[in-house]
């Protein structure tokens, strides 16, 4: 072995041991910081961490963009069909009386909220879009309690990382991380456009995350869940964890 | 006196004709890194379009509301009323996947690109009409492709490379609500949501045709030694018809 080659494989070995090296750092710190997404693995994981590392280091403080009043949407589309089931109907019939939602998981206090009592904390309105990952969009004025006056009342244990919620409908449900479960403008939803959110738009409650595409925004929630890991609570569709965009 | 002076020219093409530099490695390696992103980027973005074939303008529009136009072609969802008695597949999940990862790889590389472009004189030499490419032609197409573009080639590689690309990523970030979020202006300048998506399916029909030229024109000024040379960098068998 002549000295070029030997240099040549000392420095190569050297520089590729600092890349390795560079990597694991950067990667341990973009854990510790919450930039790595739960589908990180598998042949798309690359962008989708490059999309939600961007994305969470570009959104730490940004407001979903609000409009106009003049601006809602006389047809807003209501996609899908409500629940047909007995119980749902019984609900319904009773004006969502009984309706409850229940916190549990990484909680001090686990606890259960009827609407009344939801509805008697501090409300906030705002007129945000609903953008579909299919293409479509409407714009309407959704009022609810924000998703963070929740989790205060329960206390969030310090390890939380993901709050889970669950449709009332059969295997529908969706996770955001504390970024986005703490953001004010991310609301459970009872309200549309100054009366009680309609069925067809979830009622009698929806979670709103305007800063996320509406597969995002899960109907008839009845259930949440504030857990560390999402290995449990993978949707079974395959469509991307984070929907910023 | 034609003669004479198309004999020097004839010599000086044989004499570069045998072996002559065409493409550097960063042009050759983005270029294809490109072409196959933006086949991606095609294949997964037809099926999005798919499962809302339909375009608007302003900030919002859905089934409810009338649209600016509608594509002639089936959708992927039964909301959508097309006129055929059938709802093809959802494939949204990974098609989305896919065309971002495309996305990240495109970006990343078309910086490369136009870093290396500016830094080693790419642009100004190549692409940036000069004096003496103000030629027309097409009568001298191949030989003129074999070892520079004219002025229609460079002002048509300019137009797409900082017009079209830009305004597709632009056009396509501002359909993202959290990019939105942080910086709204780069929706509002287009008039909301839904132009910047039909923005967005303008620019990549453009990208499209020029894409069907492109490769038009190749086969024209000659398959084989074209590819070569986007391939190995070097222009080898060039030869002067007489």
């Amino acid at each position: 072995m002549s000295n070029v080659s030997r240099r040549k494989l000392i420095t190569g070995g050297l520089a590729a041991t600092a890349g390795v090296s560079g990597l694991a750092v950067a990667a341990r710190l973009a854990n510790r910081y919450g930039l790595i997404p739960p589908d990180y693995g598998g042949i798309y994981g690359a962008g989708a961490t490059l999309t939600y590392a961007s994305q969470r280091l570009l959104t730490r403080h940004s407001m979903a963009r609000e409009f106009p009043r003049s601006l809602i949407s006389k047809d807003p589309f209501p996609n899908g069909d409500p629940p047909h089931d007995q119980d749902f109907r019984r609900l319904e019939a009773g004006d969502f009386a009984d309706w409850r939602l229940a916190v549990e998981g990484l909680v001090a206090r686990p606890a259960s909220f009827s609407l009344a009592e939801l509805k008697s904390y501090p409300q906030r309105s705002q007129i945000t879009h609903l953008a579909c990952e299919e293409g479509w969009s409407f714009i309407a004025e959704w009022t609810g309690v924000p998703l963070s006056h929740v989790l205060e009342l329960v206390g969030i244990l310090p390890q939380a990382k993901y709050v889970v919620y669950y449709s009332v409908q059969r295997d529908w449900w969706d996770s955001v991380d504390m970024a986005d479960a703490l953001h004010p403008q991310t609301l459970i939803t009872y309200g549309m456009n100054g009366a009680d959110l309609p069925v067809g738009h979830g009622g009698p409650l929806r979670v709103r995350a305007p800063r996320q595409l509406g597969y995002k925004s899960i109907k008839h929630v009845n259930r949440l869940l504030v857990t560390d890991s999402l290995k449990e609570y993978w949707p079974e569709s395959s469509y991307s964890w984070y929907a910023g965009i | 006196m034609a003669d004479s002076a198309w004999v020097p020219r004839l010599a000086t093409s044989v004499a570069a004709a045998t072996d002559t530099p065409r493409h550097t490695a960063v042009v050759r390696v983005t270029h294809w890194i490109t072409a196959l992103c933006f086949f991606a980027l095609l294949v997964s973005g037809v099926e999005i379009v798919i499962s809302h074939p339909r375009f608007y303008w302003g900030e919002t529009g859905n089934v409810l509301t009338p649209s600016l136009f509608d594509l002639p072609i089936p959708s992927s969802r039964d909301a959508v009323q097309t006129g055929y008695g059938y709802v093809l597949p959802d494939q949204n999940g990974w098609s989305r996947y896919l065309h971002f990862q495309a996305a990240w790889v495109a970006v990343l590389t078309g910086l490369l690109y136009v870093v290396f472009g500016v830094l080693a004189g790419h642009f100004r030499k190549n692409l940036i009409p000069a004096g003496a490419d103000l030629s027309w032609r097409f009568k001298r197409l191949a030989e003129a492709q074999a070892r520079s573009y004219n002025v229609l080639q460079r002002l048509t590689y300019l137009f797409v490379i900082f017009v079209l690309f830009p305004l597709v990523i632009w056009t396509g970030l501002a359909m993202s609500p959290a990019f939105a979020s942080a910086i709204p202006a780069v929706v509002t300048v287009f008039g909301g949501q839904q132009s910047a998506r039909t923005i967005h399916f303008f620019v990549s029909v453009f990208l499209v045709l020029f894409l069907l030229v492109h490769i038009v024109m190749v086969c024209l000024a000659g398959f084989r030694s074209r590819m070569r040379a986007m391939i190995t960098g070097r222009v080898v068998s060039y030869k002067e018809q007489p």
